[in-house]
């Protein structure tokens, strides 16, 4: 594979690898100067907006829908310890393999052991944002292994040595002509078309030999029913049927916090995340896997495995507000209602999970080094909480992970990284602004003396005239005008 | 310790006194989903299938299988996977290659002819176990007789489905059943053909699995 281009003009400067957040302001200037992103962005986001709301014509059963789906997440998540070994206890007793893993490296090791036990050459991928969490095809890849892409958006994105930018629609960004030509060149003996039909068949064609000829075969999983020992995978093109049926092993990785006690927790989260993801009432399957191959049995993996991965979950899990964090059910709605997303898509915040969602969850895996910014790229509008299935608070999340960042760093901390942020001198400023807003004597004080010395205000002002005029009191305050009139 | 004990530890640590009582779902089913008779679950059913781009047949107990040659006839496959295990795949092997239209068995476990499944099968037949009303969704619970790959891997798949098995919802199916007490090796719901919309939101079908879905509904009077 040749190395990723990130000067080609028509792509978001992008990286196979976590950045910090200190090129956040790059990349999402980038983004906001190119018209054609612009546009693919703002053209999707309308599309599943709309598709949301034609599923929820009646605002009771909506609201009511939320508060049972909160209920059940935050049931499960009060249960959690419980209900992770009740999960292993019934996979195993089922014939499924449990391996936990601490970090990404951990889990990549776990996923890595099983394919060179089987001396595996090639592993198809069902789409996995955990996997993309850990990074396993570049493990996979070192190891020398083969992963390949078989969801049609993460295929395209890893042709184009790219990471999705959106977590339900990977090649979000991409435009159907882009698409044409990397299938073009990418694809031996292919013609170019942008025809989407003949696209897709031809997505269809390549990767149809590689789930017959596959060793192994890896998912995610978007809910682990732990009184059944069952594994649910949702989704619409049969890739991930294929990835879990096909090859002799099925490796499954997830999120320790995707698990519900009871299987009646599953319609009602299954609901919600469809009507809120894509605005389908149902996906076009779900799969619900309980067991490797039986006796008898003529097809289906001989062994199924799951892996289950911390990487700083339980750190948010240790703080009773940044638990709700974990209620997430991964639909994307918060992304796709987000203004500021919207507007710079998912690349220039540089982590796995972007958008609203990215923001709250990423402090966790990364560390606030690596995050000090990101709760900051809000307007705090509340677009977000307000479309939650689940009803996790992000704005509220989001103002806390900022006072976890910018305060000063502190003793016994809740998050890793508190206070990277922190900055002596804005600080400081921020107490003055605070003290003047805070006392009726000094407020009269200083806008007096403000109104009086206004053309001492310097022309350039940090961020602010970068993009705007400079900013200059009043010569005559507010109260100065009222005591003037008659 | 492991990495499963220090995960355990700090969640441990951190978990609440009480849970709360079990959130209420069959209270939410109850109040917000109706029950309907047989006849308006087929006619949702086939409505929200339909939209899904799958094609419905009514037929009746004993013609179906004259529903099924004219398909196959419409679409000119002259071949099709049944599973002679089944009450249904046994008829179809035994009626339709007088028809001209050879019927194959899955007998053999997948190793010794996965390359025949994936290049020279063209459609297949199966049962449904089950339907669902307000999504428009089949329920397939493959068996040994039937196995996994029947609905996945051909390019078109053909479903019997008796009326009489349709559930309002997904919630009062598993629950008529009892799933909780027992799930097989692999349940599926199955909503329609095969699609994506992963190259601008542009709807295609045929991305992975079968690019045509028909469904045969037994008893369904319209």
């Amino acid at each position: 594979m040749s190395a990723p281009n990130p000067t080609d003009s028509n792509m978001t400067p992008h990286a196979l690898h976590f950045m910090p957040s200190v090129g956040f302001r790059a990349r999402a200037k980038d983004v906001v100067e190119n018209p054609f992103l612009r546009q693919s962005f703002r053209g999707a986001m309308d599309f599943l907006m709309s598709k949301r709301a034609a599923q929820f014509p009646d605002p009771e059963e909506l609201e009511s829908l939320r508060d049972l789906g909160e209920r059940i997440r935050q049931y499960n998540l009060a249960k959690l310890p419980e209900l992770l070994v009740q999960l292993e206890t019934n996979l195993t007793r089922n014939g499924i393999q449990v391996h936990w893993a601490e970090t990404p490296e951990e889990a990549n090791a776990i996923i890595l052991g099983i394919c060179q036990k089987h001396a595996a050459q090639l592993m198809v991928k069902g789409k996995s944002m955990v996997s993309e969490e850990i990074e396993l095809n570049h493990a996979a890849e070192a190891a020398g292994i083969g992963a390949l892409e078989s969801d049609m958006g993460e295929y395209i994105v890893q042709l184009a040595h790219e990471k999705p930018s959106h977590i339900i629609m990977p090649a979000i960004h991409k435009t159907k002509e882009q698409i044409a030509k990397l299938f073009h060149e990418n694809v031996p003996g292919v013609e170019y078309t942008d025809n989407v039909d003949a696209l897709i068949q031809i997505g269809r064609q390549v990767l149809r030999e590689k789930f017959e000829i596959a060793d192994i075969g890896l998912s995610g999983v978007n809910f682990a029913v732990a009184e059944t020992g069952t594994l649910c995978l949702v989704e619409n093109e049969g890739n991930g049927r294929m990835c879990t049926t096909a090859p002799p092993v099925h490796i499954a990785i997830t999120g320790i916090e995707k698990i519900v006690e009871k299987l009646e927790h599953v319609p009602p989260l299954l609901s919600l995340l469809t009507r809120s993801a894509t605005g389908q009432n149902i996906s076009t399957y779900f799969n619900m896997i309980s067991s490797p191959r039986k006796p008898g049995e003529k097809d289906g993996p001989g062994e199924v495995h799951l892996v289950l991965l911390d990487n700083g979950r339980s750190q948010a899990y240790a703080d009773e507000q940044l638990r709700k964090t974990l209620q997430c059910i991964r639909c994307g709605a918060c992304m796709n209602h987000c203004p500021v997303y919207t507007r710079i898509g998912g690349h220039a915040y540089g982590t796995t999970y972007p958008g609203p969602i990215g923001k709250i969850i990423s402090p966790h895996m990364l560390g606030l080094e690596a995050t000090a910014n990101m709760a900051t790229a809000s307007s705090l509008c509340g677009a977000c909480g307000e479309v939650c299935p689940v009803r996790i608070p992000i704005p509220e999340l989001l103002v806390r992970l900022r006072e976890e960042s910018f305060t000063a760093p502190h003793a016994n901390p809740a998050m890793r990284g508190q206070g990277a942020g922190y900055n002596a001198l804005t600080s400081a400023i921020w107490r003055g602004w605070a003290a003047v807003y805070g006392s009726p004597a000094l407020y009269r004080t200083v806008s007096w003396l403000g109104s009086r010395f206004r053309w001492l205000m310097p022309r350039k002002q940090a961020g602010w005239t970068s993009v705007r005029t400079p900013l200059q009191p009043a010569p005559k305050r507010l109260r100065d005008l009222i005591k003037e009139r008659p | 310790m492991s990495a499963r004990d220090r995960i355990l530890a700090k969640l441990k640590a951190a978990t609440p006194a009480s849970a709360g009582e079990l959130p209420d779902v069959a209270g939410w089913y109850a109040t917000h989903r109706g029950e309907e008779s047989t006849a308006d679950k087929a006619r949702r059913f086939r409505h929200f299938i339909e939209l899904a781009h799958a094609e419905v047949y009514a037929v009746s107990r004993g013609g179906w299988l004259q529903k099924l040659y004219e398909v196959l006839s419409a679409k000119q496959i002259d071949k099709l996977l049944v599973a002679p295990g089944t009450p249904h795949g046994a008829r179809a092997q035994s009626e339709l290659p007088p028809l001209g239209i050879a019927c194959p068995s899955y007998e053999q476990p997948i190793e010794s002819w996965k390359a025949v499944m994936f290049n020279d099968t063209p459609a297949s037949f199966t049962a449904a176990r089950g339907a669902i009303a307000e999504t428009g969704t089949l329920i397939l619970w493959p068996t040994p007789e039937e196995p996994r790959l029947m609905s996945l891997v051909p390019p078109v798949h053909i479903v019997l489905l008796d009326a009489t098995r349709i559930y309002n919802t997904f919630f009062e199916a598993m629950q008529a059943e009892g799933w909780k007490n027992g799930l097989p090796t692999n349940s599926l719901l199955v909503s329609g053909p095969s699609k994506t919309a992963d190259i601008q939101q542009t709807l295609a079908y045929g991305a992975h699995g079968p690019k045509e879905l028909v469904v045969l509904m037994i008893g369904d009077e319209q």
